[in-house]
């Protein structure tokens, strides 16, 4: 075990500087990188807010059964199938029918078929339906629909996230899928994070409705900005869809603050319409179902351009003109998760963690030499080595580190030394029996592997889980941990072999003490 | 070498190691654990306010109508940590709670820390914690029988339940809270405290095989007794290490740090003291490892 061929010395110093230098790359200047490659901060480090927001779709799956009760009762009208007391219920149609069967035929026939459409990826129909007894039925989405209105909304939602984000302008910001519903932010550096909530916290379904005068079916009853209580006919003249820009601005005649916006073809087109036939009524601006006013129709507006004011401040233009250019989310999102961390507490955290770092890692190297003398020494080296080549990986892996993260090199620093220990205990034994001092050293590197690889294959195990399971800063504990025993065993069984094998080799004729 | 004669003592050390784990089921299950935040939904905020004193937070607080509100001074002065039980998802209550401290507290308020988990995901964040630990006791019950005979296997799991458990009992009683990074120390500690039993299951296996006239008990002494310098020098490193983070490594830290302290003790003791007897109690001796070799190499 102690002789290296020139070839394996140089493989082993290879990799130990090739893997060290990377953690040079940390050092680089900030806007002047010559490779783009560094350890990551953690939130916990630098500061910045984590939010966790899951789309509810449940008011989506309402709205689109109700979509589906016109082309259903068509499908039933075209081929002469009787029904009655069609109610939707929740998320259910539920129906009479005096032939099941021909509608069983109907329903599940895969050639355009419009109003149950054949989902090719899941093998499965949009829709199902369940008998309830002879001639009742309750139509529902299948279990594939629902998962197919689901990913369409948690796609489009993410969308929508992004460009909200994007459009408040903040550094470098994460935004991932996470599981079937839900959507993870990271927003590195931001202070405090409920503008961005509330931004996010609305969906900004924005449509233009007529007031009607009288309470007629049809229309809804909702209080406008002054209080005052409208009936606001149920057709959508135009919605937030046909809006290509949103801006805020400042109405010239009072100072008021007001948002105003281009239409695109279509949207100008039926606004222009809808304006001409109505001069004189007056028109609800609702947003997400509260009207922000209701002003009157004075003249057509034909041009595709308007203005929308509502007694809002700057600040309250600014965001709604940001909501409206974004578009609007299909379903709200609830924040279920939210992590802040001010900026002040992360360089609090960094200091305390590279503190205690240095502190352990001198206690450390301190107690090795005391214990071990000029092993001590070899095992202090392989200590460095392992603590260089840590950051080495880090850096190339571009992993993020977290406050647990530098608690896991900390530990590393503990438990690296176990590995040495090992070995230099074990040659100890091997001393007292054998005469050769070079066969002990050797068989004492031998005999000492199987417990090493055991002890730290072990450890090992406990970080794979640990990352697979941990979330945020636990995994990035998971990371060091793991990596650290990764480059313990490489120092330990190549670097301070061989530092051994030359203490050895050349003192071979004098007595060695361990 | 040392020479200490740890078989006499394996018969106290087990009645001890019994009465501590059942004591701290007992506490587990009647006095329970005290679930931070991640565990059991809620909203903290840790700020820092000069002038301020944790009864002013309070009576701050007191008239929202937050339910459980805890307030206590957290490492520095003038820092505070606020616990709030509040268990649905209000995205709206964050700013409210803000904005009256920032109004009614009369000094300068910097909100360091705020954090909020809903009841959704804290219900499966405690389910995911349980399962990695779970699943990391399973793994390295496999491993053990991989490497070793299916005693040490049962050997060593029991030895990590008892750490487990003992780790626990002892932050139920404290009331210390159990978070994220505490159930990361958890993990850390079943992996410790596997890297001490197995270097000594590796000695025991080595000696099996060389004295056949010895009986397990002696054999389990001698292997213990030759390890023990690897065993306290490793444990002294190791704590070192982790002193460094309890007592430097800031607050937030703390927690994670004196689980692993803990682990650590009584992980080194429990590879001494409960892995090693159980080897006897399933009447391990040479012919158990000469099997398995018979078995492998025909």
């Amino acid at each position: 075990m102690l002789n290296f061929s020139k070839i394996n010395v140089l493989i082993i110093y290879f990799i130990f500087v090739i893997i060290g230098l990377f953690s040079l790359l940390n050092l680089q200047n900030e806007n002047d990188r010559v490779i783009e490659k560094k350890i990551n901060l953690g939130l916990d480090l630098q500061g910045g807010s984590y939010l966790l927001l899951e789309i509810n779709s449940d008011s989506l799956v309402k709205e689109k059964i109700q979509s589906k009760v016109i082309p259903i009762k068509k499908l039933l009208k075209d081929n002469g199938i009787n029904y009655n007391n069609f109610k939707i219920n929740e998320k259910k149609l539920s129906l009479f029918l005096d032939n099941i069967e021909k509608f069983d035929f109907l329903f599940k026939s895969r050639k355009d078929n419009l109003v149950n459409p054949y989902i090719d990826n899941y093998r499965s129909y949009e829709l199902e339906y369940k008998k309830i007894n002879n001639n009742q039925i309750e139509i529902s989405f299948s279990k594939f629909g629902l998962l197919t209105i689901n990913n369409s909304a948690l796609k489009q939602s993410i969308e929508i996230v992004r460009r909200r984000i994007d459009d408040v302008g903040t550094k470098e910001p994460t935004i991932l899928q996470r599981g079937e519903k839900r959507i993870l932010v990271e927003l590195p550096g931001l202070k405090d994070p409920e503008r961005i909530k509330s931004l996010l916290g609305k969906t900004a379904q924005l449509n233009f409705r007529l007031v009607s005068d009288n309470n007629e079916f049809g229309t809804d009853e909702l209080i406008s900005e002054n209080g005052e209580k409208l009936n606001i006919s149920k057709r959508i003249i135009m919605s937030g869809e046909n809006l290509i820009d949103a801006q805020p601005s400042i109405q010239n005649q009072n100072n008021e603050p007001t948002v105003s916006f281009t239409l695109d073809r279509l949207g100008a087109q039926k606004f222009g319409r809808a304006t001409t036939d109505n001069v004189g009524k007056r028109l609800a601006i609702v947003l997400d179902g509260k009207i922000v006013s209701a002003p009157n129709i004075n003249e057509p507006i034909t041009s595709g351009n308007g203005m929308i004011s509502g007694n809002f401040t700057f600040q309250e233009a600014t965001d709604l003109a940001l909501l409206l250019r974004s578009g609007a989310l299909p379903t709200p999102l609830i924040v279920v998760e939210e992590r802040t961390v001010g900026p002040d507490l992360g360089e609090d955290s960094i200091k305390s963690g590279i503190t205690s770092l240095i502190v352990g890692f001198i206690l450390v190297i301190l107690f090795m030499l005391y214990k071990y003398k000029i092993f001590g020494l070899i095992a202090n080296t392989a200590l460095i080595a392992n603590l260089i080549m840590l950051i080495g990986a880090l850096t190339i892996l571009e992993a993020t580190l977290t406050l647990p993260g530098i608690a896991g090199i900390i530990l590393t620093v503990g438990m690296a030394v176990d590995a040495n220990v090992l070995i230099f205990e074990r040659i100890r034994e091997e001393l007292k029996t054998e005469k050769s001092i070079i066969h002990a050293f050797d068989s004492g590197y031998s005999r000492a592997k199987i417990t090493v690889l055991d002890a730290n294959i072990t450890t090992l195990i406990a970080a794979i889980i640990l990352f697979a399971f941990g979330s945020g800063p636990v995994k990035g504990f998971a990371i060091t941990l793991g990596i650290g025993i990764l480059t313990t065993l490489f120092t330990a069984y190549f670097l301070a072999r061989h530092l051994t094998s030359m203490v050895v080799l050349n003192n071979k004729n004098k007595e060695i003490k361990i | 070498m040392t020479n200490y004669n740890f078989s006499s003592k394996f018969k106290h050390a087990n009645v001890f190691s019994i009465i501590l784990f059942l004591i701290s089921i007992i506490l587990i299950f009647f006095k329970g654990l005290n679930y931070g935040i991640d565990f059991k939904g809620g909203t903290l905020i840790e700020l820092r306010s000069i002038n301020t004193n944790a009864s002013l937070i309070r009576d701050v607080l007191k008239n929202m109508d937050l339910g459980d509100v805890n307030v206590k001074k957290f490492g520095k002065e003038g820092d505070f940590l606020i616990k709030i039980e509040q268990k649905n998802d209000n995205n709206k209550l964050i700013p409210e709670i803000k904005k009256n401290l920032s109004d009614n507290l009369n000094s300068d308020v910097n909100f360091r820390r705020v954090e909020n988990v809903g009841p959704k995901v804290s219900a499966e964040l405690l389910k995911s914690g349980i399962m990695a630990i779970s699943l990391s006791l399973v793994a390295m019950l496999f491993y053990i029988w991989i490497r070793f005979e299916w005693q040490f296997s049962i050997g060593s799991i029991i030895a990590l339940f008892h750490d487990v458990i003992i780790t626990l009992g002892i932050f139920s009683i404290l009331s210390l809270e159990i978070n994220l990074s505490i159930i990361a120390a958890v993990l850390t500690i079943v992996g410790y405290s596997m890297n001490d039993t197995v270097v000594i299951y590796d000695r025991i296996r080595e000696n099996l095989g060389k004295f056949h006239k010895l009986n397990i008990s002696d054999i389990a002494n001698l292997s213990i007794n030759e390890t023990l310098a690897r065993t306290i020098i490793t444990s002294v490193t190791t704590l070192l290490a982790l002193f460094s983070i309890f007592i430097l490594g800031g607050e937030i830290l703390r927690g994670f740090s004196f689980a692993m302290i803990l682990g650590v003790l009584v992980g080194t003791y429990s590879s001494i003291f409960v892995a090693s007897p159980i080897l006897k109690y399933f009447k391990v001796s040479y012919k158990t490892i000469e099997k398995e070799e018979e078995k492998i190499v025909p």
